[in-house]
């Protein structure tokens, strides 16, 4: 998932999402397949590219609007390079989710729903992965870290700043 | 290609000769394996690193060429989550868990090369005094029968063959060229197979009505929006066996005459999606997906959409409307899905374990069926079992065992010696059971009765550290925040109930609470349009018969007995401290004071009632109240 595109490299995204909209905009109910690809290609639904599935899908584009603010997977803003994500689930939360999300929003500086003005994090809440058996589970752009502690959550932290923190120098130079 | 049953029972009879190590009906001799390893691919032990051990036991067998010695397998859930990443080594069903990828060059060397089990890996209640049981025979799995998952943890999910060694695709065969619509739709009617998805609506019925509506297009719909919290029955079912639900629906599709169908799956199941778009590609590709299947004027495609993180979307009408690419609101019923559903054409939509029965349902007929479980709820039900139990993940049950059974025997009970106390299903809808109830046989009538409900197959077991009250407000968090906003009764209702629950849990409930709670439960549950809103009170309800007497310590005494609602506990040292020192040094706001080998104090304005204390103290001096 990439967010963080200059000009030149944005303009080739936007033209290979056209590429693959060609492709469905046929079907029925492509909508919310759209949106996927979006989310997907771009890290959120930026404006223009909302008025570009409109345009391709022969929809309004509230509808589009309308569509991406119902569902918790679209968002209008753009995620982090790193993707946190923390279950809320019942089998975490009664094993503890809540302190975890805590640690982290302190850690981090960023509220559950929020992206770091570095853009370096994004941190939610999910309702479930599934791995309910490694509960409480803490989400890393899509790779599951289960049986989680505050202290460990603390190390994962840790490492992860290190990791996404030089990872936005670097892009600078 | 197209496909008929001989080509069908050619490749069974061809992958056959690979398999037989693999749990099979009939031993086969000629065996090609000495060995057969079976490695769980399924997300929980995947993020435990099974992928990594089954690269590393590839690159052993590449190393010394025993490729025709050892076969390895990914296979789908096993079951006992809690023991991952699970490796399963046959013959013998040898069981090893919590593995770690270095320990798989030792179980290659000891017991794959020296046929030597590897003692100190195997899961301890498997080791027996002359031996070592199979997976199949230890306590976990006592009590427990598979019907929807009968080919998972047995066959590699991502190769349409090895379903079809397993008798896969015959139901379809059967259904299609031996039977007729109606009679398909006869056989599973007299099962009595109710919706696992919840509602346990008769699927007979729900079959009958769609294909009695006047229509020239109808649709088929899987509901994998497996949206419940704490529930990942659905998940394993598409990991471990997609095409037992993929053969269903186009059973299905031939019975109420449809040529479409559709799978809705969460977007948070990324390996389940992968394995089923697979497998669809698979069944495509062998002619058992398509155009004249088996030769005879049916067709059936399927296509996968994805949900997108919305709760209600796994209520029918929400899901239609999610799938048409829409904001996925619910609407009023009737008219039925059967009758106007998807694109305003009749519709019948299953969920993802319903359809997983079916094949089976054909193959050994109605009777075979219902012979097991109840009268009135026959076959099995999964569960996802989690939470404060010993033994998390995924059983298969016939109806009518009973919860205790399912806690103590299959669970193994509660860790670290805790005390039961509550066994939550049905997920949001639902409720919570306590202890009084444990002897409940599990069928859909029962569990109502006692004022929770079968629900999806959610399991979540609360130990005497969970607070009642706390865990309605957790549920009804969940509620207010999925709560679609189209009726105001739920959208409105919801909030305030949760407002309350949030001022009894900060110790601001006074004698009104509980009234207005109750007053608003049942406003919400008759005027909401859909069953997110009429269920919704149900956790503030069920905990409310069963532990009334939580909510009135929290409202009265400003007290939380289970000491989770922070704003109500304080902690305290008993004289039972040795004066080590651990607490004081670990405080985080240095209020613990006290003299060496002295008792020590906590000075209750300065605690911020971390609990670090708590958790720390070796002798267990330190107390909530």
């Amino acid at each position: 998932m990439v967010s963080h595109f200059n000009q030149e490299e944005r303009q080739r995204e936007i033209a290979a999402f056209e590429r693959d909209l060609e492709r469905i905009k046929d079907g029925r109910g492509m909508l919310m397949h759209a949106l996927h690809l979006a989310q997907n290609r771009f890290g959120y639904v930026p404006s223009d590219v909302q008025q570009i599935i409109a345009d391709t899908l022969k929809v309004p584009l509230s509808t589009v609007y309308g569509v991406i603010t119902f569902y918790s997977r679209f968002t209008l803003v753009p995620k982090g390079r790193c993707d946190l994500s923390i279950c809320m689930g019942t089998a975490c939360y009664i094993q503890g989710s809540e302190e975890l999300l805590k640690e982290t929003e302190e850690t981090l500086g960023i509220k559950s729903g929020e992206t770091s003005p570095d853009g370096n994090f994004s941190l939610s809440t999910t309702r479930c992965v599934g791995a309910c058996s490694l509960a409480p589970v803490v989400t890393v752009n899509g790779e599951v870290h289960g049986r989680m502690t505050v202290q460990e959550m603390k190390k994962l932290l840790a490492d992860l700043q290190q990791q996404y923190g030089s990872q936005s120098e670097s892009d600078e130079e | 290609m197209s496909m008929t049953i001989d080509k069908l029972k050619e490749i069974r009879e061809e992958t056959l000769k690979h398999m037989n190590l693999r749990g099979l009906p009939s031993d086969r001799p000629n065996a090609p394996y000495k060995w057969s390893v079976a490695i769980c691919m399924e997300t929980s032990c995947m993020s435990s690193k099974s992928p990594e051990i089954k690269r590393r036991l590839l690159d052993l067998i590449k190393r010394d060429g025993k490729e025709g010695e050892i076969e390895v397998v990914g296979t789908g859930c096993f079951g006992l989550c809690e023991a991952g990443p699970i490796v399963i080594v046959r013959p013998g069903d040898t069981f090893y868990y919590h593995l770690d990828p270095n320990d798989i060059d030792l179980i290659y060397e000891q017991h794959l090369l020296g046929g030597e089990p590897v003692r100190d890996l195997i899961y301890p209640e498997s080791i027996t005094e002359d031996g070592y049981l199979s997976y199949f025979d230890i306590p976990f799995m006592a009590h427990q029968e598979r019907i929807a998952l009968r080919s998972s943890g047995h066959i590699d999910p991502e190769d349409i063959r090895e379903y079809i060694a397993f008798g896969g695709y015959e139901a379809l065969y059967k259904a299609l060229v031996e039977m007729t619509p109606d009679e398909v739709i006869d056989v599973v009617t007299a099962s009595g197979l109710r919706g696992r998805g919840g509602g346990g609506f008769l699927a007979g019925r729900k079959w009958r009505a769609t294909q009695a509506s006047p229509g020239d297009e109808k649709f088929i719909i899987c509901n994998a929006d497996e949206g419940d919290p704490g529930a990942f029955m659905d998940r394993s079912i598409l990991e471990g066996d997609p095409h037992s639900v993929i053969e269903a629906m186009a059973i299905a599709g031939y019975a109420i005459g449809s040529d479409q169908g559709y799978v809705y799956v969460r977007a948070e199941y990324p390996i389940a999606v992968e394995r089923l778009e697979k497998a669809i590609g698979q069944a495509n590709d062998l002619g058992l997906l398509g155009e004249n299947i088996f030769g005879t004027d049916f067709s059936f495609d399927l296509e996968i959409r994805l949900g997108a993180g919305a709760f209600v979307c796994g209520e029918t009408t929400a899901l239609t409307a999610s799938i048409e690419g829409r904001r996925g609101t619910p609407r009023s019923r009737p008219p039925y899905s059967a009758d106007k559903g998807l694109w305003g054409k009749p519709t019948m939509i299953n969920n993802v374990e319903t359809f997983a029965n079916i094949p089976y349902i054909l193959l050994n007929g109605a009777e075979a069926f219902k012979k097991i479980g109840t009268a009135n709820s026959p076959g099995t039900k999964v569960f996802a079992l989690s939470g404060k139990i010993k033994n998390v993940g995924l059983v298969e049950i016939p109806m009518g065992t009973t919860l205790r059974q399912v806690v103590e025997e299959i669970g193994g009970g509660i860790p670290n010696g805790k005390a039961f106390k509550a066994v939550q299903t049905g997920g949001p809808s639902g409720g919570c059971i306590g202890p009084e109830h444990l002897d409940t046989p599990i069928d859909f009538d029962s569990l109502t009765e006692v004022g929770s409900m079968m629900g999806s197959g959610g399991m979540i077991i609360m130990d005497e550290d969970n607070c009642a009250v706390d865990v309605a407000r957790f549920y009804m968090d969940f509620i207010a925040d999925e709560s679609c906003g189209k009726c105001t009764p739920c959208r409105e209702g919801t909030k305030r109930m949760l407002e309350i629950l949030i001022d009894i849990t900060e110790g601001r409930g006074d004698e009104t609470s509980i009234p207005r709670l109750e007053r608003l439960a049942k406003t919400t549950e008759l005027a909401s349009l859909c069953a997110l809103g009429q269920t919704s009170a149900n956790p503030i309800l069920s905990t409310l018969k069963t532990f009334r007497d939580e909510y009135e310590a929290h409202i009265k005494e400003k007290r939380c007995p289970a000491g989770v609602c922070k704003a109500l506990t304080s902690y305290f040292i008993t004289d039972a401290c040795i004066g080590c020192g651990l607490c004081a040094r670990n405080c985080p706001v240095s209020c613990i004071s006290g003299e060496r080998k002295k008792l020590h104090v906590i000075d209750t304005d300065q605690c911020i009632k971390c609990g670090l204390c708590y958790d720390k103290c070796p002798v267990n001096a330190i107390v909530k109240k």
